[in-house]
């Protein structure tokens, strides 16, 4: 009994000593995050948390005064029903003042329709494909589609000399939504799609895969596939099979070849065409200085697009939440949203007030060997690209 | 045309004996016990990293870090056998694929914490990293390599099995367990010595299949499925089903690949249940 009554008095103390931290300073504003940090999605979340601990040293870790909050919550991969939760217990029960995160499609269609119904602005991360937003007015994008970054790359193959490529995808979502755009973009150009193969996502050996690829003789392959796993096996194969010999240019998305997995495809990765919103070879100032504190903080690792959408989210909420002194407001949040335009680590970027979606440069860029380490070259850039989808 | 099914072939038969190293040793085993072990790719996989880490980190030579995966992997499956394994030998399947799914994503979780998730980078010496010109094909020096490497183990493994006094106990337990220990074989330690060679194949599997088709996490969950076909087609407890049934998958697979890609995992799944309706224990399974 009377441990009993001990524990009761501590408990009145600590609710009286909380309360008073409280009341002695303004209510911190509170950012929501629904993000991967575990299962397939791990690297991803390693990489959120190391831009957020280097955007807030740069940034500070208060606006206009107040604390800024962030509660992270996990959605453990491709889990719509986990996330749509997490954003109910964020918005209900944390009572925070925006969402942010979403590395996957499905989770963040789910988180959709809480922010519309709570009026709940949310940063999209990742989350890449086209119109997604459309329904939800409370939603902006800080990543990129895949028909944006697939679009240019297409007319940049025909552009370079390729007439008859072979397109091979991933049967999956994504990967059919980027193989579609690069052979329509492609004979909308004017080239010819030799082939087409749709790859399991169990799929492990590629040979005869690439062997169909070798036979059909074309000028260049276009590739989408989990990168993962599968895309690296597939372009390690690519070279021992001797594709690069037979004169076949291999063209793909640039979150094949990011920073980070340059390393584990090796010398296969050598002379890969990509085109990506973002290259670590950047030549800017402010490129420069987010590789070296990011590279600090993560312990040699280097950013990948992951991290630039994640440092650029959070200079977006920063910006807009900035810009309300006292009280936010969602519609207010919207507006400032829809005007956003800055300078990223990945170069100049904007919202469209029309989609809430955003337009960056897309750049074509060449793995090579550089100084002993493969890096993704620069070699041409589309300007302020919008979704070509979202504005058809 | 004769060309491109022989190049199918290679190449099938390559990732056969792949899928041969790392279901073989479930195989004798799930002969053995009847226990369901799905922890087995995940011994595959341990294989992989510990491979990966000697030459990453330590800068030992491919060829040198492979019997260290297969010890390293025979050893850690050996400790996990008597611990843990050994105490749900007689109950029913259902708890011992709970146990070892539960395995199996315990080891995706821990290797994401000690490697991290991002496939790990692996560079083959110069005499196995470049390719063979044969007409219009290119023989990746690396397949050959796994043919005649996995044929060795093959030979030794058979030769083991049906010439051996080990491999002739290992056989009477398998047909049947109890008239073996009545004939004064401890069949409890059979079954631990199989286990330690069956989880060193399966961490060799993993060591070799690195450079092929890449090493993160999820590699045990990948491979999963194959292992189990492999078994099931084997029929249980038989080294030969095993290997037939491996290299049938390695080669239907790729050809299935080559000549219908519309298929995908398709034709994989119907090759299974066309074995199994003709032979419902398995290719080499003793009516």
């Amino acid at each position: 009994m009377k441990r009993y009554r001990f524990v009761i008095v501590l408990a009145l103390a600590m609710l009286v000593l909380g309360s008073g931290a409280v009341l002695g300073q303004q209510t911190p504003i509170r950012i929501g995050i629904i993000y991967s940090f575990s299962g397939a999605g791990g690297t991803a979340g390693k990489e959120f948390d190391d831009v957020v601990a280097v955007f807030q040293k740069q940034h500070g870790d208060t606006i206009n005064g107040r604390k800024v909050e962030i509660i992270r919550r996990d959605d453990g991969g491709i889990a719509p029903d986990n996330a749509k939760r997490l954003a109910q217990e964020l918005v209900v029960q944390q009572h925070v003042d925006v969402l942010a995160g979403l590395i996957f499609t499905p989770n963040a269609v789910a988180v959709g329709t809480v922010s519309t119904q709570a009026k709940m602005p949310v940063f999209i991360v990742n989350a890449t494909t086209s119109n997604i937003m459309a329904k939800n007015p409370y939603m902006s994008r800080y990543s990129m589609t895949a028909t944006q970054v697939t679009v240019p790359l297409a007319k940049y193959a025909y552009k370079t000399g390729q007439r008859n490529m072979y397109v091979v995808f991933m049967d999956y979502g994504p990967g059919i939504d980027s193989g579609q755009t690069f052979e329509s973009a492609f004979t909308a150009e004017g080239g010819k799609i030799a082939g087409e193969i749709r790859v399991p996502v169990t799929a492990t050996d590629f040979s005869a895969y690439l062997q169909r690829v070798k036979d059909a003789k074309p000028d260049g392959m276009y590739i989408f596939l989990n990168a993962s796993g599968a895309g690296t096996a597939f372009l390690k194969q690519a070279k021992a099979q001797g594709l690069g010999g037979a004169g076949i240019k291999i063209f793909c998305s640039g979150d094949l070849v990011t920073e980070q997995s340059l390393p584990a495809i090796g010398d296969a990765a050598a002379g890969v065409i990509s085109s990506m919103n973002y290259s670590g070879t950047h030549d800017s100032k402010m490129n420069r200085d987010f590789v070296k504190a990011f590279m600090a903080q993560s312990g040699g690792l280097p950013p990948t697009f992951g991290g630039v959408g994640t440092y650029d989210t959070f200079t977006a909420i920063y910006k807009v939440l900035e810009a309300q002194k006292g009280q936010i407001d969602p519609d207010k949040t919207m507006d400032l949203v829809k005007a956003l335009k800055f300078e990223s680590p990945r170069g100049p970027i904007a919202i469209d007030p029309d989609t809430r979606d955003i337009i960056q440069n897309v750049y074509i860029r060449r793995t090579e060997l550089k100084g002993g380490k493969l890096v993704n070259t620069e070699i041409d850039t589309y300007p302020m690209v919008k979704d070509p989808s979202e504005h058809a | 045309m004769i060309g491109n099914l022989l190049y199918i072939l290679f190449s099938g038969v390559a990732y056969g004996v792949l899928l041969f190293l790392m279901s073989a040793g479930l195989a004798v085993t799930q002969g053995l016990m009847r226990f369901a072990n799905l922890a087995h790719a995940a011994f595959a996989m341990l294989g992989g990293y510990v491979a990966v880490t000697l030459m990453n980190a330590e800068g030992w030579p491919f060829l040198l870090t492979l019997p260290v995966a297969a010890l390293a992997t025979a050893i850690f499956a050996g400790v996990l056998e008597r611990l843990l394994f050994r105490r749900f030998y007689n109950v029913s399947q259902l708890y011992q694929i709970m146990l070892t799914v539960g395995i199996v994503s315990m080891s995706v979780a821990s290797v994401t914490f000690i490697w991290g998730s991002v496939n790990q980078p692996v560079r083959m010496p110069d005499y196995l990293s470049s390719s063979i010109q044969i007409g219009n094909f290119d023989i990746d020096k690396y397949r050959l390599f796994l043919i005649l490497a996995g044929g060795l183990v093959v030979w030794a493994l058979i030769y083991g099995i049906d010439s051996t006094s080990f491999g002739a106990k290992v056989r009477a337990a398998v047909d049947n367990r109890r008239v073996t220990s009545s004939c004064g074989i401890n069949v409890d330690r059979l079954f631990m010595l199989a286990f330690f060679i069956g989880s060193a194949l399966a961490g060799l599997g993993g060591a070799l299949s690195v450079n092929l088709v890449g090493l993160s996490p999820t590699f045990a969950l990948d491979f999963l499925a194959y292992v189990l076909i492999v078994v099931t087609l084997g029929g249980h407890g038989s080294m030969k089903g095993a290997l037939a049934a491996a290299l049938l998958l390695g080669v239907v697979d790729v050809a299935g690949k080559y000549y219908i890609p519309q298929t995908g995992p398709f034709i994989i799944y119907a090759l299974t249940v066309i074995v199994l309706f003709w032979r419902p224990h398995g290719l080499f399974a003793k009516a």
